[in-house]
């Protein structure tokens, strides 16, 4: 990282001032730490996409192909025939600006183009310009404007500074969603070959190997074995970890950092715990290693390709239904767009608990259960042994992440289970949280380090809150049921609330969780010991009495 | 720079209004042929745009969750911002397109002390937007004690809320006061407010002033200036009807100007962003229900993925588990061939 902000000086930097220039007139200035890296050619040979090449955003030449604005035009085409909602957003934005202070980007950054309306204005232009009657005439006086490879390397820059985390579409009146926008737009840019390797590589990694880190089935098997007897450690039981089983009744995916990234790892373990402990007849799966789907954050057509392997291993492995686990964008795929690109699943059964006889009838097509509407059905039906005192170190604030509260609307059942595991829990403010929630700032593939200052920039306005609890509540942990939270509010807390930590919900499961012939747990599942919590809050106790005197 | 355009733009119509109310040839034109080309206009450009928006498929349901969606039993759903059903979405539609349910949930943002970010409750945005909105439509309803004969039943009851506190001769309208309210907030906000002067073009200040031509000119009617009724009756019923009489020489100027202002907003309504009053009805993030993994839904256009896509073929187990099948032999796990039935 060659330029690292300090905290104060970036929070300096940020003005909501517009600029003397017009929109139209400035030009893309790609600033180190505010864009990602180009897809290298062997991944975009390997998903056979077009123009693979070698090519970094800061060079003048793209190395683009001869015709590609005819491509970008055919492209534009096509969508607006074939997605309503491409056509209608680009038709009916009064520009109210009631986005404008939405986007954690334009609140971080102050960038006038991180407005979603001018984000959505940069493609409305070309629009105006090539397929409507008045922009064709009256050209710059109707928003028209032409494409160029400037205005290329503009929407390259901003719309991969979109998280598609659809906070704006929640306050547009007309519901015009900057996700769909930046979706088909990042699509227009592959059909020439623009795009980002943090996106296309974890696409081609997905494709060949089953999950985004492209880790093969005996590294696979390694790590949960390797979880397993961690989880034997701490609680003294032994679990079975099922991989590519035959004839269970329930395959599980999750994403694949959840069995190697941090703090995911924990949330892993509090999975293994969970489905020993009510005895699940379940597996994993090697092949559908992957919860995640890159491809959504580039193309339609790569999400259905990544997207299909989860139903087609569940029929190979003849399970009856999927459940899934804590993931963001998984979760909008699989509730929003899984049954259409490769359903019907007509060879899974309605899903129904095997433990409790609960049968989801919200999920009754799709055939997938989130893990949280899992664990609030056994909670709510006591089948869960439940200690919430050994998460009494925790204090607890609950970030929902952007695609299951604006894409699924799942926004009570992980605070029901919250509930059920601690004791200490305060909400972020209410304009923060729910289907208003803050982006970590790192979504939709734009989680790398070359990012950085971008990222934090974005997270900005949900760290903000997190500091609000922490200062008035003493909120020490941040948890999520999202993958990419996870990885991505760790450096974000890091930067901006230092003293809180990241970490996902079934971690509190699992070490509130009794589970039968298990030791006295001594440490908890990121193995701190809890006499040393207990020694900690003493010494917090007597400090705080010292103070008082 | 916007608003210079479109005050010109305002002016030069002013004019071209005026000529036509006062050369006695043109007022025929201006009466009666360019009302007709404007209706025309509006009917054609706004079914034209519908059908296109409608006959574009909806590939997937996008509906953007602003509630606790339809779950367990035991957790409450919000019915409204997240609809699983018909009559959910119909309560949605209603509250958007009734109430502005959306913009009433407008926050401003603002740093503090530049250390942190603040937010505060911002809802005259929604308020003047509102107000706006409901005065134009009343008004236009009330406007048809001049399009019909007899006046439909609607007409008195909206002239007596509307003058319900009865003062000023002839009784003042409160929508009259709160339209001229209301696009004088959505007007100046573009032209004080930073950002959203910053996005606004001329596209956006042209129809404001446009309305506010209406407005303005219709209570100088009304108030001040008085014309003749009767004749603008005749010929507005007469227009209706489709048997349209040449307009009376008593009719005065400021009514064309009225009416070529109306006829403008017209002819300019279909080719511009002012489509939000039917587009808002096609939007798919507020009009589908959440129900996307109760119902199958289908892309109308699924069988073309392969044909105009890069369609990547999925990697299938069998070329998954041919590539590792060494490696998953190696450790034990299950495999669909062995190493032997592949040779």
């Amino acid at each position: 990282m060659s330029s690292k902000l300090k905290p104060a000086d970036l929070m300096k930097s940020i003005k909501y001032e517009m600029p003397k220039k017009q929109w139209m007139d400035t030009k893309p200035e790609f600033k180190v730490g505010s864009y990602n890296y180009a897809a290298v050619p062997d991944s975009i040979k390997y998903i056979e996409q077009p123009n693979p090449r070698k090519w970094q955003p800061y060079d003048e030449d793209w190395k683009l192909p001869e015709n590609w604005k005819e491509i970008i035009f055919e492209g534009m085409r096509q969508r607006i025939k074939k997605f309503r909602s491409l056509q209608l957003f680009m038709d009916i934005c009064v520009r109210c600006g009631a986005c404008a202070d939405k986007c954690h980007f334009f609140l971080g950054s102050g960038d006038p183009k991180n407005m979603p309306v001018l984000r959505a204005e940069l493609l409305r232009a070309v629009y105006r310009k090539d397929f409507t009657t008045a922009g064709k005439i009256m050209g710059k006086m109707a928003g028209a404007r032409e494409l160029t490879v400037e205005v290329l390397k503009e929407w390259f820059y901003y719309f991969y500074q979109c998280t598609q985390c659809r906070r704006c579409s929640v306050f547009c009146p007309y519901g015009i969603d900057t996700a769909e926008i930046t979706f088909l737009a990042r699509e227009l840019m592959n059909l020439i070959g623009v795009n980002i390797d943090w996106v296309m590589t974890p696409v081609a990694n997905s494709h060949r190997t089953g999950n985004h880190l492209g880790i093969q089935p005996h590294g696979f098997l390694d790590s949960l074995e390797f979880a397993a007897d961690d989880l034997e450690e701490i609680t003294g039981v032994k679990v079975d970890v099922p991989i590519n089983k035959k004839g269970a009744d329930i395959l599980f995916i999750t994403p694949s950092a959840d069995y190697f990234g941090e703090p995911h790892y924990f949330t892993l373990l509090g999975y293994l715990a969970l489905f020993h402990e009510i005895g699940l007849n379940y597996t994993w799966s090697t092949y559908a290693s992957e919860g995640g789907n890159f491809g959504s954050f580039v193309s339609h057509d790569l999400m259905k390709a990544l997207n299909k392997k989860m139903y087609a291993e569940a029929q190979r492995l003849g399970c009856k239904w999927i459940l899934g686990g804590e993931c963001g964008h998984m979760w909008r795929i699989v509730h929003q767009y899984m049954d259409t690109l490769n359903g019907p699943a007509d060879f899974l059964e309605e899903p129904v608990s095997p433990i409790t006889g609960t049968k989801f009838h919200n999920a009754k097509s799709t055939k997938m259960v989130h893990i949280t509407e899992f664990t609030s059905d056994l909670i709510r039906h006591n089948k869960l042994n439940l200690k919430p005192e050994r998460n009494n170190h925790w204090h607890a604030t609950f970030h929902d992440s952007c695609n299951p509260s604006r894409g699924m609307g799942l926004l009570e059942e992980p605070r029901f289970v919250i509930n059920n595991v601690m004791n200490n829990f305060t909400e972020m403010p209410d304009n923060t949280i729910r289907e208003q929630t803050f982006c970590c700032g790192s979504g939709a593939g734009l989680g790398t380090e070359e990012n950085f200052e971008m990222r934090m920039r974005g997270g900005l306005p949900r760290a903000n809150a997190v500091k609000y609890v922490h200062e008035k509540d003493g909120a020490n942990i941040l948890l999520c049921i999202c993958a990419i939270d996870k990885a991505t509010l760790a450096p974000l807390m890091e930067y901006w609330v230092p003293e809180c930590e990241v970490g996902g919900i079934h971690e509190m499961v699992g070490n509130a969780l009794e589970m039968k012939g298990q030791n006295k747990r001594e440490v908890d599942l990121r193995g701190t010991p809890y006499s040393e919590l207990e020694d900690k809050s003493k010494d917090k106790l007597h400090e705080e009495k010292e103070g008082k005197k | 720079m916007g608003v210079l355009i479109s005050l010109i733009a305002i002016a030069v119509l002013t004019l071209v209004g005026l000529v036509g109310g006062s050369v006695p040839g043109l007022r025929y034109v201006f009466g009666v042929v360019l009302p007709y080309i404007a209706i025309a206009t509006f009917l054609v450009g706004v079914v034209i745009r519908i059908i296109r928006w409608a006959r574009a498929p909806v590939p997937f349901k996008i509906t953007t969750t602003a509630g606790q969606a339809k779950s367990l039993d035991f957790i409450r759903q919000n019915k409204f911002d997240s609809p699983s059903n018909f009559w959910g979405v119909v309560g949605r539609m209603a509250l958007e397109i009734l109430f502005f349910r959306s913009l009433f949930r407008n926050t401003k943002a603002d740093l503090k002390d530049n250390s942190k970010l603040v937010y505060g409750e911002d809802k005259w945005l929604w308020a003047f937007s509102l107000m706006f909105h409901w005065s134009f439509l009343i008004i236009f309803l009330r406007h048809f004690r001049f399009f019909t004969e007899p006046i439909p039943f609607f007409v008195p009851l909206l002239q007596g809320l509307d003058g319900f506190f009865e003062f000023g001769l002839p009784i003042v309208y409160i929508t009259n006061l709160l339209i001229v309210a209301g696009v004088t907030y959505l007007f100046f906000r573009r032209i004080f407010n930073e950002k959203v002067k910053y996005i606004s073009l001329p596209a956006d200040y042209f129809p404001l002033l446009l309305i506010a031509g209406i407005a303005i000119t219709g209570i100088l009617m009304r108030y001040f200036f008085k014309t003749d009724l009767v004749g603008i009756k005749e010929l507005t019923v007469g227009l209706l009807s489709l048997s349209p009489s040449a307009p009376a020489e008593t009719i005065s100027s400021m009514f064309y100007i009225h009416l070529f202002f109306v006829c403008s907003l017209m002819i300019y309504f279909p080719m511009s962003k002012l489509v939000h009053m039917t587009g808002v009805f096609f939007s798919p993030t507020r009009n589908m229900a959440n129900d996307n993994r109760m119902k199958h839904y289908e892309n109308p256009w699924d069988d073309e993925f392969k044909k105009e896509y890069y369609a990547l073929h999925y990697h299938t187990y069998d070329e998954y588990e041919d590539e590792f099948r060494k490696f998953m032999k190696a450790v034990d796990l299950p495999l669909e061939k062995e190493e032997e039935d592949v040779k």
